[in-house]
């Protein structure tokens, strides 16, 4: 849009500093939004982008550098500033209230606790205009614990929308949705922009970035090191300012497959609250193969890591190890079945943050000797362990006695690999094993994945990143609600096709060919 | 303001806000001694010297103390696993229960095998007492903040109807208390001359085993795990709630030695006031030693010590005793300060 060089300027960032200690977090970061204007602000974690957002949203204080919005300046540390001023923030984890209707959640905090009642048709009818006036389709009397997530995005869109936001800081928002989701938050979106609205559209994929946005913003280290034209730029040109250096997309040769490690015939286990349960889900886990589980997250995914993690037992079905099933299913059998585990949350369920790096390293293996015998720790052991660990993984620490706490997510990760992996793992089930890393870590785990596959290893991928399913796995299953699609070899399918699984049709079809 | 955790806190920074804490301590004891009427100086002066002045004055304190450090330790225990044990007086009083009852000439052993047996008898009846709560937390999720404290209240009440009745002594002019115990049901004096009983002994032993277990056993890695994430704890294999009811008995066992020691080393038979709520100070007692069970030793001392030299400065210049009570609040609310300014700095925004 040329004629944006004259549009008003609705948002402007002026040199904005902030250090946390030696870390400078912000280096004089000025940004101008325009009306009417789309801006991708990409980099990877660590880059200064959230500290960016919450200085503009009151929470952190700049060192120096001033906020304005509107042309008048925003007061430093004051989190209603932004908000009063017409700023509106979707983040990427929603804060709805799953109990309450959309038209509840969406007024709610708008009206004064004192007064008596409220409005709720003229709330209402103020709902379906912004509904209508930005395409975001949802039923204003559902409960939105029963929405799916990308329902509960356009909430959290209305909510900033009726609360008169004019501008819209998206924080990460394709993160958790289908491609067909993606394109109709992208159509909204649009529509917002050409309703004179201003957007900031924070994202790692750069595919979404090239297609949404008028301009791109690249930090680096806390500095601002790009700022130009989408047009004039592609997706090689951006990767290779974010990381630094030119970064080339992995060559990964296929893996030869062998014999089944581990297989799932007919499992069923059952729903738990709104996440659901696995429906008679046949798998077969290769040797020298990655397998991809793609879906859209809440369906199943959780239930299949738990059960093959040793979480769970089915509660219909085989699971076996090669061709036995155990005779006990639990967490330390699959661990002493050479199954390598991954988590998905490696700070709530992968590691004890107050627990040193020696500690959580035999975490998974303290009974066995050499780290305990007849119930006697032996920490000179346990310490020798990790110091391999941290050496041949390269975790960057002080020293096995830190707290893993001080340590950042890449290195955490890199602690979790030498933990499973230095066990020679058959089976390896990793689940979303990339999440919330920079790009460095991100190559470093997925060739260990790799190394560990060409080794021998049968590999679980579980992930939402469509991009990183389709880079490394050999074969690739859909799950959605609970059921698994059959099984597509590598290359044999366009990410819009898996899109189609993923949003849940295909499956009745399979169903009705295979009876 | 907020508060930014530190990496690792230097020498200077993990010592000088306890230290702090202790001085702003005595400071507000003393302005409260002024307005009561006393010479702060003097007031401070006489808790020290009845809490360590004398031989006879160190030796209470150290009396005192005895009780104190079994319920600290107890505490310490089922807290580090996140097991909220609040009933250290019931498991107190259960200990003792065991000692009353057979300890009175029912079993006639000679006080060689008779110590040992009262001893481990005392802490299955308090572990029993413990492990109540402990099922109905891990079976149906009951909390056992509750359980623990409320049994408190029930327990007392059946020791109570048990002195009334069955337990009475019948020599004992109407007053409800148990019958003496037999000789080889006392435990001995540390040192010939010295009024200080081998349950002191016990203490400390009981302290440094416990640190073993914590330390160096699989047992105390497990408790630390499930204390500090239960989810990763469970992820791992670990089975917490085996881990818990294990954490409960052995907490349960720590509070019934206090019982034990306290009838079998110093009073010779039980009664309703046996306890002037341990089981309770035992919290203050754990929360002040940050859970280390080398610690609860030295929180133990310090404890018993204001509570004792308190008493000694009110029958010397009329001060209410409350002023020790007050002193050991105020101690255990700053030094929860003290120690989170250990580990945090703040920061203005």
């Amino acid at each position: 849009m040329a004629e944006t060089e004259e549009a008003q300027v609705v948002l402007r960032l002026d040199s904005i500093t902030k250090t946390f200690g030696a870390l400078t977090a912000n280096d004089a970061v000025s940004l101008a939004l325009r009306e009417g204007e789309v801006i991708a602000l990409l980099g990877e974690n660590g880059a200064g982008k959230t500290t960016l957002m919450n200085i503009l949203f009151g929470q952190y204080t700049a060192d120096s550098g001033t906020v304005e919005v509107f042309g008048r300046a925003l007061p430093p540390g004051n989190p209603r500033a932004a908000l009063d001023a017409g700023v509106g923030m979707v983040h990427q984890h929603f804060t709805l209230a799953d109990n309450m209707t959309v038209l509840e959640n969406v007024t709610l905090g708008t009206r004064s606790l004192w007064s008596p009642r409220m409005d709720r048709a003229a709330a209402r009818a103020r709902i379906a205009k912004l509904a209508a006036d930005f395409r975001l389709a949802v039923d204003p009397d559902a409960r939105v614990g029963t929405l799916s997530v990308g329902e509960r995005q356009r909430v959290e869109i209305l909510k900033a929308l009726y609360r008169d936001a004019r501008i819209l800081i998206l924080d990460e928002p394709t993160a958790v949705l289908t491609p067909q989701e993606t394109e109709d938050l992208f159509a909204t979106l649009r529509k917002a922009v050409a309703l004179g609205l201003s957007i900031v559209f924070i994202s790692h994929k750069l595919h979404e970035v090239m297609a949404i946005s008028d301009r791109v913003l690249i930090l680096r280290h806390g500095r601002l090191v790009h700022e130009g034209a989408t047009r004039d730029t592609d997706r090689h040109a951006l990767a290779a300012l974010m990381v630094g250096s030119e970064v080339t997309a992995p060559r990964v040769a296929s893996g030869t497959p062998g014999p089944a490690l581990l297989s799932l015939v007919d499992v069923g286990t059952p729903d738990e609250g709104a996440a659901p349960g696995l429906k008679s889900l046949t798998l077969t886990l290769r040797a020298g193969q990655i397998t991809g589980l793609a879906g859209v997250s809440g369906n199943g995914q959780a239930a299949l890591a738990d059960l093959i993690g040793g979480m769970r037992a089915p509660a219909s079905g085989t699971l076996a190890l090669g061709d036995t099933p155990p005779a006990r299913w639990s967490p330390r059998a699959a661990v002493h079945g050479g199954i390598a585990r991954i988590p998905e949350d490696r700070h709530k369920t992968g590691t004890v943050a107050d627990f040193d790096l020696t500690e959580n390293a035999i975490l998974e293996r303290y009974m066995d000797a050499p780290y305990s015998t007849r119930g006697w720790m032996h920490w000179p052991q346990a310490e020798a362990a990790t110091r391999g660990i941290i050496d041949k993984y390269d975790v960057r620490c002080p020293g096995p006695g830190t707290r893993i706490r001080l340590l950042s997510g890449g290195n955490m990760q890199k602690l979790i690999l030498g933990r499973v992996l230095e066990a020679g793992p058959r089976i390896i089930l990793a689940n979303q094993p990339v999440r919330g890393l920079d790009i460095g870590a991100v190559n470093y785990v997925h060739e260990q994945l790799l190394a560990a596959r060409d080794g021998g290893a049968a590999v679980l991928l579980i992930s939402e990143d469509l991009d990183e399913i389709m880079a490394l796995s050999d074969v690739i299953h859909v799950i959605s609600e609970g059921r698994l699609s059959p099984p597509f070899a590598r290359g044999s399918m366009t990410p819009a096709e898996l899109g189609v699984w993923m949003a849940g049709h295909g499956f009745e079809e399979e169903r009705a060919h295979a009876s | 303001m907020r508060l930014e955790p530190i990496a690792a806190p230097s020498l200077a920074r993990t010592f000088t806000p306890p230290a702090l804490a202790l001085i702003a301590t005595v400071v507000i004891a003393s302005l409260l001694a002024m307005i009561a009427g006393a010479n702060p100086f003097g007031v401070l002066g006489l808790i020290v010297k009845g809490a360590a002045g004398s031989t006879f004055a160190l030796l209470e304190t150290l009396n005192r103390a005895t009780p104190l450090i079994f319920t600290g330790l107890a505490v310490a225990v089922a807290f580090r696993a996140r097991l909220w044990n609040i009933g250290a007086e019931a498991q107190l009083y259960a200990g003792a229960l065991v000692v009353a009852v057979l300890g009175t000439g029912l079993l006639g052993w000679p006080s060689g095998v008779l110590l040992p047996a009262l001893a481990i008898l005392a802490m299955i009846a308090g572990a029993l007492v413990l492990l109540v709560p402990a099922l109905l937390k891990v079976r149906f999720g009951v909390d056992e903040v509750v359980t623990t404290l409320l049994l408190n209240f029930i327990f007392l009440l059946f020791v109570s109807m048990l002195l009334e009745g069955p337990l009475k002594d019948p020599m004992g002019m109407g007053w409800p208390k148990s019958p003496r115990l037999i000789p080889e049901a006392r435990l001995p004096r540390m040192v010939d001359g010295l009024r200080l009983h081998w349950g002191f002994g016990l203490a400390l032993i009981s302290a440094v085993l416990v640190w073993v277990v914590q330390a160096r056993t699989t047992l105390g890695y497990e408790m630390r795990a499930v204390g500090l994430n239960r989810e990763a704890a469970r992820f791992a294999g670990i089975p917490v709630n085996a881990v818990l009811i294990k954490t409960a008995l052995l907490s349960g066992g720590l509070a019934a030695l206090a019982g034990y020691s306290e009838v079998a080393g110093l009073k010779g038979n039980l009664t309703l006031d046996l306890s002037p709520g341990f089981g309770y100070t035992g919290i203050i007692v754990a929360m002040l030693a940050l859970l280390n069970p080398l610690a609860v030793v030295a929180a133990a001392l310090f404890v018993a010590g204001v509570f004792v030299g308190a008493d000694s400065m009110s029958r010397a210049v009329g001060v209410p005793t409350y002023l020790a009570d007050i002193m050991l609040a105020t101690a255990l609310l700053l030094m929860v300060v003290a120690i989170l300014l250990t580990r945090f700095r703040v920061v203005r925004e």
